[in-house]
């Protein structure tokens, strides 16, 4: 499996459960079916360059890193599209970022060389 | 009337005893090993200004030209776990002898003793099955291998040692010095086949040197905790019957291999949850992640609700 496929599989996964959390907010509860496309597809789009910047550079802490950033800045935009929660919503997706990060460094097959 | 001291009645026994090199180029240092086939001694070869390991064979005169040839055949075994041979030749008192590298290090048996892990024992075994495997594919075949004949030198380094009664397969020569050889046992008992317990000296084939290692992996593994699948592997190559072992020594060191990447073994079928177990440890540090992402969701979602 290629470091951007498991960018994009470990990141609509935990985009998921991500959105699937906000039922515990009664205040955005029937606005549910959104929030988990837009977090699903947020975790995609986090999940596509960070697998494509694992492929290629390989270093798991600089990974790490990037992921951080990645998860950490699309998850403001999504908090200041909703217009607050910013706690709430950056936190969990710096992690999700994190994790993908890790994960694209250490798994997933190489690109190899023409 | 004087009487000797028993330490020097010994030391004069000794003296009787230790192999002559004198028409040779070695120079006699000191007895390291002695064993039913012969004894090793430590020697410097003059002309190379080295130290090596000389075994002098305790054969009757009518074997000396054959395990000559069998030496040939042995040194031609090149490989980075195979003691070189570096010289063959007869004492002045007709024993053949070889000289052989001398390595300095630790028995496998006295390298267990001092603690080595469980990696680091599986990773000098796979060495031990790669050496082993280069031989069989070479037509040689040990029928001795056990862990006092497996050296760890001091950088690390596997060395199988002792090829001295090594059957080298398809040669008419060493069937018909085999053929004589029928019905005696060959071996050390502990690490020996049930064929060649038996004395079928035709019977023997890699199947046998098979069964060897995976003895001598019961041994490394005798006194750890070690896993069902490890556990396996072991009894896959001491299986009574020969078509019940693994076929070939490479075969055994893949699986090795395996157990060492916490892959699945072939000589043991995983249930579900032991699939599931191998695959958390060895992704524990992401499957922590993911458990610590998901803490902190529930968290986030009992301070929201306060």
């Amino acid at each position: 499996m290629s470091k951007p496929l498991i960018g994009v599989i470990l990141g609509a996964v935990l985009g998921a459960i991500d959105g699937l959390t906000a039922w515990f907010t009664p205040a955005v509860r029937n606005e549910l079916f959104g929030i988990v496309i837009g977090s699903t597809i947020k975790g995609i789009i986090a999940g596509i360059a960070i697998g494509f910047f694992a492929r290629k550079f390989h270093s798991l802490p600089i990974g790490i890193l990037f992921g951080v950033i990645v998860g950490a800045i699309l998850a403001w935009l999504v908090a200041f599209m909703q217009g607050g929660y910013y706690f709430e919503i950056i936190l969990p997706g710096t992690l999700v970022g994190l994790i993908v990060g890790f994960a694209t460094q250490k798994y997933g097959t190489p690109a190899t060389a023409n | 009337m004087k009487w000797l001291s028993d330490d020097k009645l010994n030391h004069l026994r000794s003296v009787v005893s230790d192999p002559d090199f004198s028409a040779t180029k070695y120079t006699f240092v000191k007895e390291l090993g002695r064993g039913g086939m012969g004894v090793v001694c430590l020697a410097e070869d003059r002309e190379l200004d080295r130290l090596v390991a000389i075994k002098v064979l305790n054969t009757p005169e009518d074997f000396g030209d054959r395990m000559i040839r069998e030496a040939q055949i042995i040194a031609r075994l090149e490989h980075p776990g195979i003691v070189p041979i570096h010289d063959v030749g007869k004492l002045p008192d007709g024993r053949i002898f070889y000289a052989m590298k001398y390595v300095r290090g630790n028995r496998l048996d006295e390298y267990a003793a001092q603690g080595a892990s469980l990696r680091d024992r599986l990773r000098k075994f796979q060495a031990v099955c790669d050496a082993v495997a280069f031989a069989h594919a070479h037509g040689v075949i040990h029928r001795d291998l056990k862990p006092q004949n497996i050296m760890i030198g001091s950088f690390g380094e596997v060395l199988v040692l002792d090829w001295g009664v090594a059957k080298i397969r398809d040669d008419p020569r060493s069937s018909a010095f085999h053929q004589t050889m029928e019905g005696t046992v060959i071996g050390t008992q502990r690490y020996m086949s049930p064929e060649q317990a038996r004395g079928e000296i035709d019977q023997l084939d890699e199947r046998s040197d098979i069964y060897a290692l995976g003895a001598v992996l019961y041994f490394l593994l005798n006194d750890l905790k070690v896993s069902k699948a490890a556990q396996a592997i072991s009894a896959k190559a001491t299986a009574t019957t020969k078509e019940s072992r693994y076929t070939t020594a490479s075969e055994l060191s893949a699986d090795i291999g395996r157990l060492l990447d916490a892959e699945p073994v072939s000589a043991y079928r995983e249930n579900a949850f032991e699939r599931t177990s191998r695959w958390v440890g060895k992704n524990r540090f992401l499957v922590l992640l993911v458990l610590a992402y998901l803490l902190m969701r529930i968290f986030l979602i009992f301070t929201s609700r306060s």
